[in-house]
């Protein structure tokens, strides 16, 4: 963490265990990004590692329930899974990349 | 390459119980039998079923994705439950609300990141209504396997598509 890249954004992927819809919703999310050359750094984690990365992270992308408050934006993408309501889900994390 | 492990003995149906943690203490005891998942998945995958839960309320009928940390499992497999009547499971990132739930994909991941394809599939799977009801009213246990097995190219089907 020594290193503060400025201009690129950290997006916090999470899910419960770090593992599973992480991997998927990180992906998409990667690929969202790239279309749009829009550089980021995609961090996956699970949700009870958030608060490590409170200071750096500009979005919270989840599939679980975050309990706690943070200073950024926090996205349900249950939506990459189910696909109900995707296309919603795709302007709303897009609209937070172009910020 | 970590291979997901996946036969027709890791799909069981007609699985009953009262309640979610019923449903997941059964299917869980079928993995621990066959070795692909230590004997504190159970309990590991409940409580992270209580704390996170996996039900999703997809079209044709709910499904669910049970799993747990790295630590517990042995060997990567999935196993795959359709329940008797389908029991209600909490909604993935949904504080309260619960779905009614068909389906089980329990997955025993070990390791981390290589799964990708394989979840991509899988999710695609939960995108398809028509494959969702057929595997919820099949009842040969081998082409449920076959069924899965295609979707998600967990093994080389010989001649190709």
């Amino acid at each position: 963490m020594s290193e503060v890249r400025k201009g690129k954004k950290t997006i916090l992927v999470a899910c419960g265990t770090g593992i599973a819809t992480s991997t998927v919703v990180s992906d998409a999310i990667e690929k969202m990004a790239k279309e749009n050359n829009i550089q980021v750094e995609i961090v996956q984690c699970k949700v009870t590692e958030v608060p490590a990365y409170e200071s750096r992270a500009s979005l919270l992308v989840t599939t679980t329930i975050v309990s706690k408050e943070y200073p950024f934006p926090i996205i349900n993408a249950r939506a990459f899974l189910t696909g109900i309501g995707l296309d919603k889900l795709k302007e709303q994390i897009l609209e937070e990349l172009k910020k | 390459m970590n291979h997901v492990k996946f036969d027709e003995t890791l799909v069981i149906r007609n699985v009953e119980g009262e309640n979610s943690s019923d449903i997941l203490k059964h299917m869980a005891a079928n993995l621990y039998q066959k070795g692909f998942v230590k004997e504190s998945y159970a309990e590991a995958v409940i409580a992270r079923e209580k704390k996170f839960a996996t039900g999703l309320p997809t079209k044709g009928c709910g499904v669910a994705i049970p799993h747990t940390d790295i630590e517990h499992v042995n060997q990567s497999a999935i196993s795959v439950g359709v329940l008797k009547e389908p029991v209600d499971f909490g909604i993935m990132g949904e504080e309260t609300e619960k779905t009614p739930v068909k389906l089980i994909f329990m997955l025993a991941m070990h390791d981390s990141h290589s799964q990708l394809k394989m979840l991509q599939s899988l999710m695609g799977v939960f995108q398809d209504e028509e494959i969702l009801l057929y595997l919820a009213n099949e009842e040969s246990e081998v082409k449920i396997k076959e069924e899965v097995s295609k979707r998600l190219n967990l093994n080389n089907v010989k001649g190709g598509e």
